[in-house]
C-alpha cells in the first residue's frame, strides 16, 4: 500500500476557539472568538463587557467629586493619572482655577504613575511571551517603591483617590519630595538592568519582531493613541498637542517606533519611561514650596461638594495616560450632579485594532499581541 | 541558522543580570559582589507576611472610626448626615438625632448624637471622602486591615460601639493629621466661646 503525504486536498474545516473570559493570559476578564485555520487566525472577535460596572451611570447620580474614588478603578494601575483626567474636566466646567504647587504635584503624580504602568505592563508582556516570572518580578520590585511613595501621599498604594480640581487632596508629606528625588535618581540604573536583560536579547528579538504590524494609516484612522500610536510612527502625544496642565514648561522628548510591531511597542515604553525621568526631574527641582496645594475654590469643593454647581455648560478634559488619551466628558444642568458623564477610554479603542493585528498570524502571537496593547478590562468595560 | 542567533550576546547580557540579582538575595552573594568591586541595587526587598509585618505609610487609610474625646458618649458626631450622603458607595447608615419624647433633640455634652451610626465594611471602598466633608472632624481613618471574618452581617456591619475610637488613639496612630485636627478644633471652640467680659 502506498502512503500518501496530508495534501492540500484534504477536507479542512476552521475551528472556533474561545480564548478566555477565564484566563490569565488575557489580562482580566476579556474572551478573545478566534476562527483558527490549522493555528492561523482567520477571524478574531473580541468579546468584553464581563466587568462592567455601571461607571458612567453612577456617576451621573453622585457629585462631581464621588466619582473620584471610582475612576480610580478604571485602570486600577494608573489611579493618580485617571483622577488628574476627572480633575481637568471639572475645572475647566466649573472654572476651577489651580494651584502652582498643585500643578506640580499632579505632574509629579501623573509622570510616576507611567512609571509604574510601563514597568508593569512590559513584565506581564513578558510574562505573556514566555519569560514567567522573572521579568515581570523585577518590574514590580521597582514599581513597589513608587507605590509606597502614594500610599506616603495619598494613604493608598493603588487606590488613590489624590488629585482633586484645584490641586491635590493633601499636602504631601515632610520630606516626600527628597524621597521621590532619591527614587527618579535610581530609576535610570534600574531601566538600564532592565534593557540589559531584555532589549538586546535576541529570543525577545525573534519572538516580538515583525509580530502584529500595526500600519500607521489604520491607527491613525482607528483613533488609537498612547505608546501604541507612537510605536507605529506617529507623533501624537497630548502632552504636547495640548500643553494641558504645565506640561509647556518641561523639556521632553516623544520617542517613536518605526515598524510598529510588538518589539517597538516594548521599546517605546522603555524610551517613554526615561522621558518621563527627565520631566521628573525638573519637576521635583522647580516645584515651589511657598504656595498650597490646592487653590482655595478647590478646598471648598472638596469640602462641600453639594455645593458645587457648575454653570449650565459642557466640558471635555483629556490627558496623556499611560495607555493613551484619557477623556472624561461632564455636561452640566446646573445641578450639583452630572447631566452626562462620559469616560473616553484608551484600553477600549485601542483595542478596536486587535483583529487587524492579529489576522494570519498564530495562536500564540495573539497572546503577546493583546499584552502589548496594554489593556486593563476594570477601563474597557467601565 | 536560526539556533546559532538565539544562544549569543544578548541572552548572556540578561543572565548576567539574573545571576547578579540572585546572589543579592544572599549574604555570601552579597559579600561576594562587594569583592568583585560591583555596585549593589537591591538585595532582598519581601518580606514573610504573617510572621513579618512591614511598617505602613502614618497616612495608610483603611477603614472609618468614629472619634470621642474623653468619655465615649462624648462622641464629636451630631448625626447631620452629610457623610452619609456624600459616601460614593453609599456603605454609611444613620439614625438620628437623637429625640426626646416631645420630639426635642437631645444632647450628650452640648451636642446632638446619633442613636445608630452603621457603616457596612464589606461596601466600604476606603476613600476618605467621608474624612473630607465632615465639618466636625468626627470621622477618621483607621490603620486597622486585617479585618476578614467569615460572616456577613454581624461581623461586617460595624456599629455605633464597634466604631468608637478615642482622641488619644487617633493621636496615637495618625499623629500629624491628628494634631492639624486639634488645632482646627481648638481654633473653633475659641471662635465659639463668648468673649469674656
Amino acid at each position: 500500500m502506498e502512503l500518501k503525504p496530508a495534501t492540500a486536498s484534504m477536507a479542512t474545516e476552521l475551528l472556533e476557539v474561545s480564548l478566555g473570559p477565564q484566563h490569565p493570559s488575557t489580562h482580566g476578564v476579556f474572551r478573545m472568538q478566534a476562527t483558527l485555520d490549522g493555528e492561523t487566525i482567520v477571524k478574531l472577535k473580541p468579546v468584553m463587557g464581563y466587568l462592567h460596572r455601571n461607571h458612567e451611570q453612577i456617576g451621573e447620580h453622585t457629585t462631581y467629586i464621588a466619582s473620584f474614588p471610582f475612576t480610580d478603578r478604571l485602570d486600577y494601575f494608573c489611579a493618580m493619572s485617571n483622577n488628574f483626567g476627572l480633575a481637568l474636566a471639572i475645572e475647566k466646567l466649573g472654572g476651577v482655577p489651580a494651584s502652582e504647587r498643585g500643578e506640580y504635584l499632579r505632574v509629579i503624580m501623573a509622570e510616576l504613575t507611567r512609571l509604574v504602568n510601563h514597568t508593569a505592563v512590559i513584565g506581564f508582556l513578558l510574562n505573556d511571551m514566555g519569560a514567567f516570572g522573572t521579568p515581570l518580578l523585577y518590574a514590580f520590585r521597582e514599581r513597589e517603591k513608587i507605590l509606597d511613595l502614594f500610599e506616603e501621599a495619598s494613604g493608598s498604594r493603588m487606590m488613590c483617590n489624590y488629585v482633586r480640581p484645584g490641586g491635590v487632596r493633601q499636602d504631601v508629606p515632610p520630606g516626600w519630595l527628597d524621597r521621590a528625588r532619591t527614587l527618579v535618581r535610581g530609576y535610570p540604573l534600574f531601566l538600564d538592568e532592565f534593557e540589559a536583560l531584555l532589549t538586546e536579547n535576541e529570543i525577545i528579538r525573534q519572538r516580538a519582531q515583525q509580530v502584529g504590524i500595526l500600519p500607521k494609516a489604520l491607527a491613525v484612522s482607528a483613533s488609537v493613541t498612547g505608546p501604541m500610536l507612537r510605536a507605529s510612527g506617529v507623533n501624537y502625544d497630548i502632552r504636547k498637542v495640548d500643553g494641558y496642565s504645565i506640561y509647556p514648561r518641561f523639556s521632553f522628548k516623544i520617542p517613536l517606533g518605526t515598524v510598529g510591531d510588538v518589539y517597538d511597542r516594548y521599546y517605546v515604553r522603555i524610551l517613554e519611561m526615561r522621558e518621563s525621568v527627565k520631566i521628573l526631574e525638573q519637576a521635583l527641582k522647580e516645584i515651589n514650596d511657598a504656595s498650597p496645594s490646592i487653590s482655595p475654590k478647590g478646598l471648598a469643593l472638596v469640602k462641600a461638594p453639594r455645593t458645587f454647581r457648575p454653570p449650565k455648560g459642557e466640558a471635555y478634559g483629556r490627558i496623556e495616560a499611560p495607555k493613551g488619551e484619557l477623556g472624561f466628558y461632564l455636561v452640566s444642568d446646573g445641578t450639583p450632579q452630572p447631566y452626562r458623564y462620559h469616560v473616553r477610554a484608551p484600553s477600549f479603542i485601542n483595542l478596536t485594532v486587535l483583529e487587524d493585528m492579529c489576522l494570519n498570524h498564530k495562536v500564540a502571537d495573539v497572546i503577546i499581541i493583546l499584552g502589548s496593547v496594554d489593556i486593563v478590562m476594570g477601563e474597557v468595560d467601565r | 541558522m536560526r539556533w546559532q542567533a538565539l544562544v549569543s550576546l544578548g541572552v548572556l547580557k540578561g543572565m548576567g543580570v539574573t545571576l547578579k540579582t540572585f546572589l543579592e538575595t544572599y549574604p555570601w552573594g552579597r559579600g561576594l559582589l562587594r569583592t568583585l568591586r560591583i555596585p549593589p541595587t537591591n538585595g532582598l526587598v519581601t518580606v514573610q507576611y504573617p510572621d513579618v509585618k512591614q511598617q505602613h505609610a502614618e497616612r495608610f487609610r483603611y477603614f472609618p472610626f468614629l472619634v470621642y474625646d474623653k468619655t465615649p458618649d462624648d462622641l464629636r458626631c451630631v448625626a447631620c448626615k452629610i457623610c452619609e450622603q456624600e459616601c460614593p458607595p453609599q456603605c454609611i447608615h444613620i439614625v438620628g438625632p437623637a429625640k426626646d419624647a416631645q420630639g426635642r433633640p437631645l444632647k450628650a455634652h452640648g451636642r446632638t448624637f446619633p442613636v445608630a451610626f452603621d457603616i457596612d465594611m464589606s461596601i466600604c471602598m476606603s476613600c476618605r471622602i467621608c474624612v473630607d466633608v465632615c465639618p466636625f472632624d468626627a470621622i477618621e481613618m483607621d490603620n486597622q486591615y486585617e479585618l476578614s471574618s467569615s460572616g456577613r452581617w454581624e461581623p461586617m456591619v460595624y456599629d455605633k460601639a464597634k466604631l468608637l475610637k478615642s482622641a488619644e488613639y487617633f493621636q496615637q496612630i495618625k499623629p500629624a493629621e491628628a494634631s492639624e485636627v486639634d488645632a482646627r478644633l481648638a481654633a473653633k471652640a475659641k471662635k465659639a466661646a463668648p468673649p469674656p467680659t
